[in-house]
């Protein structure tokens, strides 16, 4: 069974290092979206580090769909999500380690960049070090239930934008606990309420998404 | 059909709100081949769809062993090999990763040296370090083929296996096919084209209503 | 009464061809009687004066919208779980009826709220898990609409629907805790500690008839997806011969 998780995870790892060119361009747009609001709002460094913890967040949460439409759509195109539903391990272990692997490609650069991205919103290191943590636990949820979505729009005409308009709504209770754990200890309350709920979040999605994702693929694939 | 291992009970299938067909009945033993005929749009890639239990039939269920394979679900896929229109080959991979990945998602043991006797046997030793992205599509036909014979599946589900092989992958494949089913395997397939398998116990079906000339 | 019966899209189409006039009586003289007791008998409020009377609309529309929700919801996990064509019918003949009232809570919390807070728009709790759960609804309904295949349209709709129903509550305790840590709680729609008997009265009488409106609207719109579908069998083309 875990053998099988792996070998999803490596096979996903190897596409993804052969195809930089997509990776590089989520990164960006990450770097990008942030960058775009001191333009828009002012570089006062007050209102930035105000605005800071949920302008990142929203870019992670756009970030991730960006390139979650291809998480079964490549695989589908040249027919190889065929032959990976029909092996004899179960759906769900595919799409969780579909989700994981987006996750470690997607998910896990955003991490490494977001501290840049706090310094240039002026936030303090206390508040960095939250939104690491608060992305750590959070970025999770954005691979798990994009799943879903991925798999619902699976083949259809402008899936992408569908694919927004339908996830977009259930990542609202994980931008709010995230954006809200950095405001907290910001604003001097404490971020551990914040990212308990995170965390208790992301164990829900683990263990609910992958069920739903698989069911929406097989229906799919019909 | 006592000894049948596959078999097909009062199937029907639609597409979109048309019928393609109903009541469906038939088996398939050890060593047999089933070609599905019948013109295009008549349902031959629905049928092979529904015997992988990829689509849910309308109505009537497929078995396996006896059971219906929405029952049996992970343990047939573990002895069933399907090959539809498009190869299931990545562009990013050479012939020898994919057919690690391929063993992979299988849960087998990946055997290096086996899995390039199979890609040779099949006329690609001069392109095992290329990305199948430059491969021609026979080419690229070949390295699913190869996927097939590595995954030791007791039935095959080809759909159209001849479509972009030369001549000679179709010797080739209609020796493979051949002894598949001499030793013991089951093959259903769909084909255009006329397969030469002399000595072969060979079923045929016709999907849908429209009358084909006998091919062979 | 065998109700296995009325699974079958033939014999429901009849039995819901009967049940549509009773319900849409109902709602209209529910509605009538609920409005009489709105405008007319419920005193004005001391505080808000007559705006107030606009929850008479409000409430039961805002309730409706999330108990339609629920609804799809059972539907979808009946059709997913028995394969009943009838279940995931039901659920797309309420999805629009659930958005109308959706959109109805919103626009009338928005009227309301301009008298009462001052301005058109307030990020309270209530209203902006209603503004999530019209993208939901409206969600649903895209994926319907992009998807030409009816049974992966059923299907797909429905684990949408799902995940939405699971997701929607812990939505709704969100936005309420993120709405308490950023504006405090000087701000709540059920302000009001003593209700009056005959203002409770009213609503309740106005929800009913939105019930009764909702349940005579879907089975319209079910008798219509009915025919649409199985049009190719003989009963359905003797309707439509008829007609």
């Amino acid at each position: 069974m875990h053998r099988f998780l792996l070998a999803v995870l490596r096979r996903d790892l190897t596409l993804a290092a052969r195809r930089r060119g997509d990776w590089l361009i989520a990164q960006f747009f990450f770097v990008m979206v942030a960058s775009l609001f001191p333009l828009g709002v002012g570089p006062e460094p007050e209102m930035l580090a105000r605005i800071g913890p949920g302008v990142l967040w929203v870019a992670a949460t756009l970030a991730s769909l960006l390139s979650l439409t291809r998480l079964f759509a490549d695989d589908h195109h040249d027919g190889s999500l065929e032959h990976m539903v029909l092996s004899p391990e179960p759906t769900v272990l595919l799409v969780l380690g579909k989700s994981i692997a987006h996750w470690l490609i997607y998910g896990v650069p955003l991490l490494l960049i977001a501290p840049v991205l706090g310094i240039q919103f002026h936030l303090s290191w206390e508040a960095i070090m939250v939104l690491e943590l608060s992305l750590l636990l959070g970025t999770p949820i954005l691979s798990l239930l994009g799943s879903v979505g991925a798999a619902l729009t699976l083949g259809l005409r402008g899936g992408g934008v569908l694919l927004t308009l339908l996830i977009l709504p259930l990542y609202i209770p994980a931008l709010i606990f995230g954006a809200g754990a950095v405001d907290g200890v910001m604003a001097g309350t404490g971020a551990e309420a914040h990212l308990s709920l995170l965390g208790a979040f992301m164990v829900l999605s683990l263990m609910i998404a992958p069920w739903i994702a698989a069911a929406a693929l097989r229906v799919s694939l019909e | 059909m006592p000894d049948a291992l596959l078999s097909v009970h009062d199937l029907a299938c639609a597409r979109g709100e048309r019928l393609l067909f109903k009541g469906m009945n038939f088996g398939l033993g050890k060593g047999e081949l089933l070609l599905v005929q019948g013109g295009n749009g008549q349902g031959k890639t629905s049928l092979l769809r529904l015997l992988t239990g990829l689509a849910r039939p309308e109505e009537g269920e497929v078995r396996w062993r006896g059971e219906s394979i929405r029952r049996v679900g992970e343990a047939y896929h573990g002895e069933m090999c399907y090959l539809g229109h498009a190869n299931g080959v990545k562009d990013d991979l050479n012939p020898v990763e994919n057919l690690r990945f391929a063993d992979g998602m299988h849960g087998r043991a990946f055997d290096q040296t086996r899995a390039v006797a199979t890609l040779e046997r099949l006329g690609l030793s001069r392109c095992l370090d290329l990305p199948c992205r430059v491969l021609s599509f026979g080419q690229r036909r070949r390295v699913a083929l190869a996927a097939l014979l590595l995954a030791g599946a007791t039935l095959w589900i080809l759909d159209e296996p001849l479509t972009g092989l030369d001549v000679h992958a179709v010797v080739l494949m209609e020796g493979l096919i051949r002894n598949h089913l001499t030793a013991g395997g089951m093959v259903v397939a769909t084909t255009h084209q006329a397969l030469n398998l002399d000595g072969v116990a060979v079923q045929r079906l016709l999907v849908g209503n429209v009358a084909i000339p006998a091919l062979m | 009464m065998n109700l296995y019966t009325y699974a079958s899209p033939a014999n429901f189409y009849v039995l819901a061809g009967k049940l549509i006039p009773w319900f849409s009586w109902g709602a209209g003289l529910l509605a009538v009687w609920g409005l009489y007791i709105s405008f007319f008998l419920a005193p004005t409020d001391f505080q808000q004066s007559e705006a107030y009377r606009i929850i008479f609309i409000h409430v039961p529309a805002a309730w409706m919208s999330m108990f339609i929700y629920l609804v799809m919801a059972f539907w979808g996990a009946i059709g997913l779980a028995f394969n009943t064509r009838l279940s995931f019918m039901m659920a797309r003949a309420l999805a629009p009826t659930g958005a109308l009232f959706t959109f109805i809570a919103l626009w009338t919390g928005a009227l309301w709220g301009k008298p009462m807070w001052g301005a058109w728009w307030v990020w309270d709790a209530r209203l902006t898990s209603e503004l999530i759960l019209l993208f939901l609804y409206v969600g649903i309904i895209a994926l319907w609409a992009a998807i030409d295949d009816v049974r992966r349209g059923d299907r797909a709709g429905s684990l949408l629907t799902l995940i939405g129903a699971i997701n929607v509550p812990i939505i709704y305790f969100s936005v309420k805790w993120w709405n308490t840590l950023h504006q405090g709680s000087s701000i709540n729609l059920m302000k009001a500690p003593s209700m009056a008997a005959i203002m409770l009265q009213g609503m309740l009488v106005m929800a009913i008839a939105a019930w009764f409106y909702t349940i005579a609207v879907a089975l319209v719109r079910v008798r219509r997806i009915i025919l649409e579908r199985e049009r190719q069998t003989d009963w359905a083309k003797a309707i439509l011969e008829n007609e």
